[in-house]
């Protein structure tokens, strides 16, 4: 714990992407104190004060319909972490059991499964998430199932490697000769030591399930209006570039800092938990 | 008379491959009785190893192998048994020992943890109190100090050594009555190799643990085994006790394996002759040594 904590304060980096992500999640943990118009998540309609530049009291500008984008920007982080949560909450342990079931039992199990997974990463996963959403009605719940299904075979291909090389150990062939179940080698022998890669992955991964999320409803096909969501926002306010740029500008930032700060934090972990990349 | 411990007859192993079967071992016959300590002594692909593994049945379990023959454990023939059966055979009744102890141990556990999961195959519902007083004592035999702290500690925090003499602890800890020990502390420094050694043939003969020594070291081998099986490419080439076969080797390959050993007083390193047509001659025992006149 000691030497985590040297290995993170030594490199201001790590500092910084703590620093980022630390500050967004409780911005939007506490969104309905922080944010300077709280009730402006809504469908509210302020034409006083539509399309202001940045000035007091309005720090990043006001929306179309003069509402406070950085109070929509607060909102709108409360969702996409979320989505991050939820997305890699069902795709992670679906892919890891599917990894680990593959990389051990091998044979027909390892060829189906495998070839399944492959099938998967051979579509492109924005293309596989925009059918998806074109299939079913667009909205926050779907969107997190169309992130999933594109995530689980990342995890399913990561867990999968590292359960081949992790069942030529000593102790897995320990463990069969004692007479340990398959399940219990799967899981309690093996899969505690892929964790420290799963838990790298997962940290930088969160970050880009921000960003393809925001991908898809810059593209119309994630959260409906009027939720706050940073990848509508940017797309609303491309139309009106360069004049109003505060439009597009903000969210763009929010969404870089949240993806740049989980970065960071991925990178410090893998020092601290020593993953071979 | 009751059954050996270990009996195994005309076993054979294939494999089948892209080019047919490969054929590994071409029928093998060996047996231990009670309490005895057999060595199988062999090079590398030997056939060594894969003889201890299919005991197991960790062979069986793999695609494409194909065997025959017979292997009964204390009378209960290994082939008929279900792999449920199989498996509740292992760690409690049979236990292996490995070359490289601290790859033996998971990383992510203490061998207080560790050591309570083969406690519990003995003892189903043992508790975390019983099974550390239980593990307490039995780091205790193997002359380690401070069990305590080794109980707390994790595997890569010991030495070798250290790590050996957990696991024979492990290995002995739910009274098996069939040792395997596949080239046991080959990984470890001679030192710590001959100590090591010393404990497991004490605790060995206390436990009245029947065993198979699995080595390439003639020396380790002379010290610790009663009887010695020596294999070559498959094949049992001689077989004998301990001390005729060292002081009278009849087989070509028996001959030239102890030739093969460097001597520690330096006399450059052995020349190994390249004629190997002898050590494809057949079986050799000892006068009353050979499996017809061992088992009735």
């Amino acid at each position: 714990m000691k030497r985590a904590v040297f290995i993170l304060l030594r490199n201001p980096l790590s500092v910084l992407g703590l620093a980022l992500v630390g500050l967004v999640v409780l911005a939007a943990v506490f969104a309905d104190y922080v944010a300077p118009f709280p009730d402006h998540k809504g469908a509210v309609v302020d034409f006083l004060n539509f399309n202001k530049a940045p000035e007091w009291p309005y720090l990043f500008g006001t929306d179309l319909v003069g509402r406070d984008i950085l109070s929509r920007i607060l909102f709108a982080y409360r969702i996409s972490l979320t989505l991050g949560v939820v997305v890699l909450a069902l795709a992670v342990p679906v892919g890891v059991t599917v990894g680990l079931i593959a990389g051990y039992i091998g044979g027909r199990t390892e060829f189906v499964l495998m070839r399944v997974t492959d099938v998967f990463l051979s579509i492109p996963p924005l293309v596989l998430a925009m059918s998806m959403m074109g299939l079913l009605e667009p909205s926050l719940t779907n969107g997190m199932m169309a992130v999933t299904v594109m995530w689980w075979p990342w995890y399913a291909r990561l867990v999968y490697n590292l359960t081949r090389s992790e069942r030529e150990e000593g102790y897995v062939l320990a463990a069969e000769v004692i007479g340990a179940s398959r399940l219990h080698v799967m899981f309690r022998e093996i899969l505690p030591n892929c964790v420290p890669s799963i838990l790298t992955k997962m940290t930088i991964d969160f970050g880009f399930v921000i960003l393809i999320a925001s991908s898809l409803s810059f593209l119309g096909l994630g959260v409906q209006p009027p939720t706050p969501d940073l990848g509508s926002m940017v797309a609303e306010g491309a139309k009106y570039l360069p004049d109003s740029w505060w439009l597009t500008v903000f969210p763009g930032l929010a969404i870089l800092v949240v993806v740049f700060g989980f970065n960071l934090i991925g990178d410090a972990l893998r020092e601290i938990l020593g993953v071979e990349q | 008379m009751t059954a050996p411990t270990l009996a195994i007859d005309d076993l054979r192993l294939g494999f089948r491959g892209w080019a047919g079967t490969v054929e590994v071992l071409h029928g093998i016959s060996l047996h231990i009785a009670k309490g005895e300590r057999v060595a199988l002594v062999g090079e590398s692909g030997s056939g060594k190893s894969v003889t201890a593994r299919l005991v197991l049945g960790l062979v069986q379990e793999l695609r494409g192998a194909r065997y025959s023959g017979r292997m009964a454990f204390e009378g209960r023939d290994l082939g008929a048994l279900s792999r449920r059966e199989r498996e509740a055979l292992r760690g409690d009744r049979i236990s292996m020992i490995f070359q490289d102890p601290t790859s033996s141990l998971n990383p992510v556990y203490t061998i207080g943890t560790l050591f309570h999961e083969v406690l519990l195959r003995g003892t189903p519902g043992i508790g975390t109190a019983e099974a550390r007083e239980r593990a307490v004592a039995a780091l205790a035999d193997v002359a380690i100090a401070d069990p305590g702290r080794v109980l707390s500690s994790y595997a890569f925090q010991l030495s070798g050594g250290m790590n050996q003499r957990v696991l024979i602890a492990m290995a002995l800890a739910n009274n098996p009555a069939l040792l395997l020990a596949d080239e046991p502390g080959t990984a470890l420094d001679v030192t710590v190799q001959a100590q090591t050694l010393t404990l497991m043939q004490q605790l060995v003969a206390r436990h009245g643990t029947s065993m198979l020594f699995i080595s390439h070291n003639l020396g380790v081998v002379r010290e610790f085994a009663d009887r010695v099986y020596v294999i070559y490419k498959g094949r049992i080439v001689e077989q004998g006790p301990t001390e005729a076969l060292f002081d009278n080797p009849l087989h070509p390959y028996t001959r030239a394996l102890m030739a093969a050993v460097p001597r520690i007083t330096g006399e450059g390193i052995p020349e190994i002759d390249e004629e190997q047509t002898g050590f494809y001659a057949p079986l050799v025992a000892h006068p009353g040594h050979s499996e017809a006149e061992l088992r009735p």
